[in-house]
């Protein structure tokens, strides 16, 4: 994914003179994971160029850049790092067009390595996606697959708003053949399906799409047939695409990364219920992160969402019109 | 560097010991010469008939509170000089990055005055088109704006053009992360921007003092190579030559240059503040003594630039401007809550059109 994420930033800096890339370390040095790697040398420092190490100067640098007629592409070095960033993110960027009555738009995109799974000390693995999504004028992607990184980001560069483009860190090192000159990906805010079942839908995105399509493997192995619909786009919401397939296997469970509690996996489960009532079989289930700090290394195996646990709520789907035994077992407990 | 190459570098950036001043108070010309050009006797009288019709049209808008016709007014009465020199240092094509307080400043500008008061009659948020204007929203969260100016006069040198960017901030706003951030950046980049710091001695009630400890803000440029002045802010001769001053060293590649005017803001924070809960009545009748726009008039009576009929001349524009202010301003705007759909994204995502239809459906069923 970080090659595909290399060449996509190539691809727009020469096919657009407008588009600039900067952040900390992300010139002579390619980024802390390299996905910057070469650009400095190949496109000169005026196209891409290390800044001050100073996270809101860097985001409202960009701001004052598209402003005069350039699409910034910007890197927050780590999720956790972009937090001096947040107003200049949520009252300016994605104000922006709202302010000026529609008159200034902002084009950029603020790329920002995400989530955790790495085993990353602490400040460099946090869930962050919910702050953003929870913020209207802003887009907010997160690509799971090597294809999908390379074109949403070409998509996310071409946007006309503001894009946070989450990269989930752990699938830096992914692979996949895919043949970047032709497109193979869905447009930009569609979900997609990435394996069709019969019995349940998972609904993922960015980190946890791997580990729903895992889940799968394993339950059809067990004859259970899960369908795995990999969201992309945080915002836009494709409702579509995770209501028809709801609404066809009449049950759901919400698979992220990120600490539960109002998060991204609330609205999912929200939308599902006001849309898909009558078509459901069973209470949509969310499998997410603890409420906790990120936890430090040793201990993220505990925290993070695995394969095991998003089966455990497949199985509290009560089929067969069983109750939630599971559930009920350990609330009495 | 050696100590010689050092300390000259340092001094090429400090500002002079005590604000530059062309004119005293009492509107005479101060004796020794300061180390800039004096603007032009037509560029200062074309200045006095901005700062007449300025504070008008501040006087007025503050008028437009009590009718209830704004929401709120942050008036800089007392600061035209700054409001007023800030405008007239710039080029039509370069750039205005103002504040909320500096509306004075955007009808300088050539702005329409009902469009500059549209965020504070609730419109809408910002009422004039940036891009026309060349004049960004003004930004009521503080400093906020600065990153921005550093930005985009690095994206307009980066283009190729000479314009510069001259962006406006308190003395609050220099105690945010962005002051420094953006001047740090505009130094690194060498962009085109001029910092204009009007300190006029309170952020709401917060004292000057407790804001900083440094001799003065005009300091704060100099630890990040940022060239800085410091001028008398009541003084438009002076703060319109230091501006200038400070513009040109911007456009001809030089770097940004930070200036710190001394002013005053003679009102309230806003029409909704009590000034009295922190400042006596004796200090600000000692400031109403250093008035920008009777020191400028007396100076220029002084040197036979201004007669009677062009005082009174201006007064008369100065009066048709506010009654025109007014008219427009007892209309009311028709408003369409379905606009508030309209600009969150270029296009509407689907959840933005359901809810819009929701509205509609909202309004439709209140006409009946």
């Amino acid at each position: 994914m970080a090659q595909a994420l290399n060449t996509a930033l190539r691809d727009a800096l020469r096919d657009d003179e407008r588009v600039l890339v900067f952040g900390e370390d992300v010139g002579p040095l390619g980024g802390v994971f390299r996905i910057t790697d070469g650009l400095t040398r190949d496109f000169g420092e005026e196209r891409c160029f290390d800044t001050p190490l100073a996270e809101s100067g860097i985001v409202g640098f960009a701001v004052g850049m598209a402003m005069g007629g350039y699409r910034p592409v910007i890197e927050m070095q780590f999720d956790a790092f972009a937090y001096p960033a947040f107003e200049q993110i949520v009252s300016h960027v994605a104000k922006f067009r709202n302010r000026t009555r529609g008159k200034l738009g902002l084009p950029m995109v603020i790329r920002v390595p995400y989530a955790g799974g790495i085993g990353g000390v602490e400040h460099h693995c946090d869930s962050s996606e919910a702050y953003y999504v929870h913020t209207p004028g802003l887009k907010v992607v997160t690509p799971a697959t090597p294809a999908d990184a390379y074109w949403l980001l070409r998509d996310a560069v071409a946007d006309p708003d503001p894009v946070v483009f989450l990269e989930p860190k752990k699938l830096y090192w992914s692979k996949e053949d895919t043949d970047l000159t032709r497109r193979q990906a869905e447009p930009f805010g569609r979900a997609v399906v990435r394996r069709a079942g019969r019995d349940a839908t998972l609904v993922a995105y960015g980190p946890s799409v791997p580990v729903a399509l895992e889940a799968a493997k394993v339950a059809a192995d067990e004859g259970i047939e899960l369908e795995v619909v990999d969201l992309r786009t945080l915002v836009p919401f494709d409702d579509e695409t995770v209501v028809a397939s709801v609404r066809r296997t009449g049950r759901c469970v919400v698979v992220q990364e990120a600490q539960s509690f109002a998060g991204v996996g609330a609205e999912i489960v929200a939308r599902i219920q006001e849309r898909c009532f009558h078509s459901l079989a069973a209470p949509v289930l969310r499998v997410a992160g603890f409420d906790i700090p990120y936890p430090p290394p040793k201990l993220e195996h505990s925290h993070l969402p695995g394969v095991d646990r998003v089966l455990d709520a497949v199985d509290r789907l009560q089929f067969d019109d069983r109750p939630d035994v599971l559930h009920l077992a350990r609330g009495a407990a | 560097m050696s100590v010689k190459t050092h300390r000259q570098a340092v001094q090429g950036l400090l500002p002079a010991l005590t604000p530059v001043r062309f004119v005293t108070e009492d509107g005479s010309p101060v004796k020794e010469s300061a180390d800039y050009a004096e603007p032009s006797a037509e560029l200062l009288r074309e200045a006095y008939r901005r700062m007449v019709l300025g504070r008008r049209f501040d006087t007025q808008a503050t008028m437009l509170t009590k009718q209830g016709r704004l929401a709120v007014y942050p008036s800089s009465r007392g600061q035209e000089a700054c409001q007023i020199a800030g405008v007239l240092a710039l080029r039509e094509d370069d750039w205005l990055f103002p504040t909320y307080r500096d509306s004075t400043a955007l009808v300088t500008r050539g702005v329409d005055p009902v469009e500059v008061l549209t965020l504070l009659r609730g419109d809408w948020h910002c009422g004039y088109d940036p891009a026309a204007t060349r004049t960004a929203p003004q930004c009521t969260p503080l400093a906020t704006q600065l990153p921005h100016a550093s930005g985009l006069a690095h994206a307009l040198r980066s283009r190729g053009g000479d314009a510069v960017v001259m962006a406006f901030v308190g003395d609050g706003g220099t105690s945010e992360g962005d002051f420094h951030e953006a001047l740090n950046f505009a130094a690194v980049f060498k962009a085109p921007v001029v910092f204009f710091v009007q300190n006029n001695k309170y952020a709401i009630s917060v004292p000057l003092a407790r804001q900083t400890a440094a001799p003065a803000l005009a300091y704060k440029g100099v630890g990040y190579g940022v060239r800085s002045e410091q001028v008398d802010g009541n003084d438009l001769v002076a703060v319109l030559s230091v501006l200038t001053a400070a513009v040109e060293h911007a456009r001809t590649g030089h770097g940004p240059f930070l200036v710190e005017a001394h002013t005053y803001r003679m009102d309230p924070h806003t029409n909704a503040d009590d000034a009295g809960r922190y400042r006596d009545d004796a200090e600000v009748e000692r400031w109403q003594g250093a008035d920008p726009l009777a020191r400028l008039e007396t100076y220029l009576r002084g040197r036979d630039l201004l007669t009677d009929e062009d005082v009174a001349s201006a007064r008369e524009a100065a009066e048709a401007f506010a009654a025109d202010l007014r008219t427009r301003m007892n209309l009311d705007p028709e408003l369409d809550p379905l606009e508030l759909f309209d600009h969150v994204y270029a296009e509407p995502t689907p959840q933005l059109r359901e809810q819009r239809q929701m509205l509609a459906a909202e309004l439709q069923a209140e006409k009946g």
